[in-house]
């Protein structure tokens, strides 16, 4: 079957098998490997895509079930040679040990960021329930997270003197 | 993991899945929120020849009050309830339940009439249907049918629904004024299904005796359990502690646990017993027993 999927702002084409997983479709087919294949049964969040800006599982959808749709993967996060600020919020934040949750934690900190820009701690443990790091390091994680929403709030107006 | 061979097809409308489905019958399934039925596909615990994805169908996405219910359209995600303010307004049950399942990723995409449909015993909203006594919505192409919930879950990962039907909605009865429901679950872990869980619906007079009452029972047994002679002995009562611990006593009786690596049977029957005392308080609280005015707590 084809698909026709934008995928980080690019329309991209394929001839699938209809029971292509779309995490399959994005890093065999698409080359994008950043999109990473962790317990393969929906529970590690590793593979966290957004589909049409909501974070899923990309191990538990159909490639055809995303045709017409929009995917954005880790590689569409950076824009212009310049980190997108929940990327640079990991980095300053030592938000990840091994890396391997990194882009699923990511995809998903910034579907919240985008619903809800000044989360507390418990909204973003909330937000980031579905998405495991086998380092444990969930407290710099909801840091670099925090770091980011900070970077993306609106500067506040200058007071008058 | 990779599924099965299998034919896909995502009709645009319910005419034309409906016709798939008459036309496949037991070799085909329904593709909605798929986070049941892809993981089945991937263990090969399913291998249906024909998937029927129902998610370009936009009306099955309907979520609203109309009739004396809410209607929640077959396409209607877990997410949609946290953000629909009817439903935040005046069925707190519904957003526990779809609270505590799986993972908010998981929610993005598992629909609530899947979630019931798949007729999982340690599924979540099953039990919630049973204590609120929702209807499902039926439709085939020989016609429209509507069945109560407590005639709908027949065993396990089995309802009453022919291989040609479709589960278009869930209709659940909108709450009257001094009512509450809660659903309480004990979870080894974010995610897992339950060790059990118990979702109970009370409405209350004016006078704060109990006038209805629905308890539903989750992972206790081969199907969802609903618990009548533990609700019935509620009604005309004040929902005091020795009405609650009566009514937890019968809930743990009407449980059929079995033993597995989530606890005994002895073990989750008391569980049952604590968790229904549990869920009626909230309940109670919330339909504004304790004085207050009827706030979500």
């Amino acid at each position: 079957m084809q698909v026709r999927v934008t995928i980080n702002g690019e329309a991209r084409e394929a001839d699938v098998e209809p029971r292509l997983l779309l995490v399959h479709l994005v890093r065999e087919v698409f080359r994008l490997t950043g999109t990473h294949i962790g317990c393969d049964t929906s529970h590690c969040g590793a593979c966290t895509v957004l589909l049409d800006g909501r974070p899923v599982k990309s191990c538990t959808v159909l490639a055809v079930q995303a045709d017409g749709r929009s995917v954005t993967t880790v590689e569409g996060l950076e824009q212009g040679g310049a980190l997108h600020p929940v990327q640079q919020g990991f980095r300053e934040a030592h938000g990840l040990q091994c890396g391997f949750c990194t882009p699923g934690m990511m995809l998903t900190a910034c579907a919240l960021l985008d619903a809800n820009p000044d989360p507390s701690e418990d909204d973003i443990r909330r937000a980031i329930s579905g998405n495991l790091c086998r380092c444990t390091g969930y407290v710099n994680i909801v840091r670099a997270v925090q770091h980011a929403a900070a970077a993306m709030r609106p500067a506040p107006k200058p007071q008058a003197a | 993991m990779i599924p099965p061979r299998f034919d896909y097809h995502a009709p645009a409308s319910l005419d034309e899945a409906l016709s798939l489905l008459a036309q496949y019958g037991d070799d085909a399934r329904v593709l909605s929120g798929g986070q049941s039925l892809i993981p089945l596909l991937k263990l090969r615990l399913a291998s249906p020849r024909v998937l029927v994805d129902i998610n370009r169908i936009a009306p099955l996405a309907r979520l609203e009050e109309a009739d004396g219910s809410l209607v929640i359209g077959a396409l209607v995600r877990e997410a949609d309830l946290e953000t629909a303010a009817a439903v935040r307004a005046r069925y707190p049950i519904l957003l526990d339940t779809a609270g505590v399942i799986a993972d908010p990723l998981v929610r993005n995409l598992a629909t609530v009439c899947g979630n019931v449909a798949h007729a999982d015993p340690a599924n979540d909203h099953p039990a919630t249907m049973l204590a609120v006594g929702a209807e499902a919505v039926v439709v085939s192409r020989r016609g429209t049918r509507r069945i109560r919930a407590a005639d709908l879950f027949t065993g396990p990962f089995t309802t009453a629904l022919a291989p040609d039907e479709i589960l278009a909605e869930m209709r659940v009865p909108t709450p009257p004024a001094l009512s509450g429901g809660a659903y309480v679950k004990l979870e080894r872990k974010v995610g897992d299904f339950a060790i059990a869980a118990v979702a109970a619906q009370v409405t209350l007079g004016a006078d704060g005796t109990c006038q209805r009452a629905g308890i539903g029972l989750t992972n206790v047994g081969l199907t969802p359990i609903e618990a009548r002679q533990a609700a019935s002995s509620l009604i005309g009562r004040r929902l005091d502690d020795a009405a609650v611990a009566e009514a937890a006593r019968l809930a743990a009786d009407a449980a059929e646990p079995t033993a597995d690596h989530r606890g005994s049977v002895e073990y989750r029957r008391d569980l049952v017993r604590v968790l229904t005392a549990r869920a009626l308080r909230r309940a109670a609280a919330r339909a504004g027993a304790d004085g207050t005015t009827a706030q979500a707590a």
